[in-house]
């Protein structure tokens, strides 16, 4: 059974729908990418699964349980955790701090768990006591994931992890995407501008155009796809 | 005179920090919180006058009163609003000021009260006179502060607040519920509303205006303490306070609240940041 489905969502902010009956499945484990142009819809979606984005027709469904529309507070506690692209860490509060409200919802002892995402990013633990904004892009980027990883999640959301990241932290970005789906078996959907790379990675593939799909199929296939493959890919 | 600074610093610092937290966590300036204050104390004055209660037993009966207001007022109107420009909260704001002043006429009268009567001996320190009152009001503003302090860095719910500030939508994401820290801001800034009124009206007196006529060095305390932040804003308070109650040896005191607004004016021309810089 699929862990996410997204049913032929249609919506948006206001008038206008930026979401024209998107759909995808992403199973237990695996990890699923959204590629596409600018403004095909692609972080919308994502808004949508957490209630950033009004849903007016289709309907999300995580682990069987209906979450459409739920408000955006209670949907992390369904298990699903969620990275935006921009101003995903809180600048004036340290980093110790931003993974305590990463763990808001939890009553019981999470250190442990800190200690998890300290060990995967140990540059975390040397910059505990700074405030985040004073931080530089790549390391709120792991800030931003070690938050989401705190309520110990089931899925994990990424928009465009490695947007701004030099060469180096995006292959490592893509490294901790692999390391925490594999090790710690969190399903994974994310965005993508890196397409060739993150499409290595990927179980499947979803090609997202002016809010609809136009391609899916398993990270293998969209990359071998000639018409994916100039369109997105870069020849 | 450094002492009265320090005393009208307190209080605009209860106000300011107020101000800056509702701004912090709603995005817009607070016009109803002098009249929030004038209300606090006017229900401790109705527990001391009507109920022989003293000062400070009514102090806890004037804060729970406000704080109802303040979070029935929220509901009813500001959260209504809350998804349109910040502009029209602030406007709205201002209604609710004249409202609650008129509201506090009708009940209360237009006169002058006093919440404490008879003549305090003032006792003399390093050859400074200093009246108990001021010395309730210095320490308890700065308990109250560092209680604030505590709560923003210490609990759970205090950085949630912080975290808001920072960021609704991200603190949503991560499970804080935004409705319930609103509640909670708007507990705080009342609680230190209705003591900042009482306080007033124990260093002065009591009329329909108070709060509004200190309103305008509540809003320079918290601009030039920088809009939005909690230790400025006590920075702001004392720095005011202490300006505006200098000043009267150099000008007329009919002024001290032009010397507020000059400074707040310098302060946007100069460093529209706060003195202690960071982001607006």
């Amino acid at each position: 059974m699929s862990l996410l489905k997204i049913e032929e969502v249609r919506g948006g902010y206001g008038k206008a729908d930026i979401l024209n009956g998107c759909s995808l499945e992403v199973a237990h484990g695996e990890i699923a990418v959204i590629i596409g142009p600018n403004g095909a819809g692609k972080s919308t979606l994502m808004k949508a699964v957490f209630g950033l984005a009004h849903i007016h027709k289709g309907g999300i469904f995580f682990n069987g349980e209906d979450i459409t529309n739920l408000a955006t507070q209670k949907v992390v506690a369904h298990g699903l955790a969620y990275v935006p692209q921009e101003n995903n860490v809180f600048p004036t509060m340290t980093v110790e701090e931003n993974l305590e409200m990463g763990a808001f919802l939890r009553d019981d002892d999470f250190r442990e768990q800190m200690e998890r995402v300290f060990e995967l990013f140990p540059r975390l633990k040397e910059r505990r006591a700074q405030p985040a904004g004073t931080m530089s892009g790549g390391e709120r980027q792991m800030l931003a994931m070690g938050r989401a990883m705190m309520m110990e999640p089931r899925m994990l959301l990424l928009d465009e992890p490695t947007a701004g990241l030099s060469p180096k932290y995006i292959d490592q970005t893509f490294e901790l995407v692999k390391t925490v789906n594999d090790l710690l078996g969190v399903t994974i959907l994310m965005v993508e501008q890196n397409a060739r790379q993150a499409l290595e990675i990927a179980d499947k593939g979803h090609v997202l155009v002016m809010g609809r799909n136009r391609h899916d199929g398993t990270g293998r296939e969209l990359l071998d796809d000639p018409d994916v493959a100039r369109m997105f890919l870069g020849g | 005179m450094l002492v009265y600074g320090l005393v009208l610093g307190s209080i605009l610092t209860l106000g300011a920090i107020g101000v800056s937290m509702l701004f912090g966590i709603l995005r817009f300036a607070h016009f109803a919180h002098g009249d929030m204050m004038t209300f606090g104390a006017y229900i401790a004055l109705s527990f001391v006058t009507g109920l022989g209660f003293p000062v400070f037993g009514a102090l806890p009966f004037a804060i729970v009163v406000t704080v109802a207001l303040a979070i029935a007022i929220d509901r009813l109107v500001y959260r209504r609003l809350r998804r349109t420009q910040p502009v029209i909260l602030l406007i709205s704001s201002f209604g609710i000021a004249m409202a609650l002043r008129a509201l506090i006429q009708m009940i209360w009268g237009p006169g002058n009260h006093a919440l404490q009567k008879g003549i305090q001996i003032p006792y003399r320190v390093l050859g400074v006179a200093i009246k108990p009152d001021h010395i309730t009001i210095v320490v308890g503003a700065a308990v109250l502060v560092v209680a604030l302090h505590l709560f923003l860095h210490r609990t759970k719910l205090g950085k949630a607040m912080r975290a808001m500030a920072d960021n609704p939508d991200l603190a949503a994401i991560t499970g804080i519920d935004n409705e319930r820290v609103i509640a909670w801001t708007w507990g705080i800034g009342a609680s230190l509303a209705a003591t900042a009124g009482v306080f007033l009206a124990l260093d002065t007196h009591l009329n329909p205006m108070t709060g509004w006529h200190v309103l305008l060095m509540v809003f320079a305390a918290t601009i030039l303490g920088g809009i939005g932040k909690v230790y400025g804003a006590i920075l702001g308070g004392l720095v005011i306070g202490v300006a505006v109650e200098m000043s009267t040896l150099m000008i007329e005191p009919a002024y001290k609240p032009a010397v507020a607004f000059a400074i707040m004016v310098a302060m946007l021309v100069a460093r529209p940041q706060g003195l202690l810089g960071g982001r607006a």
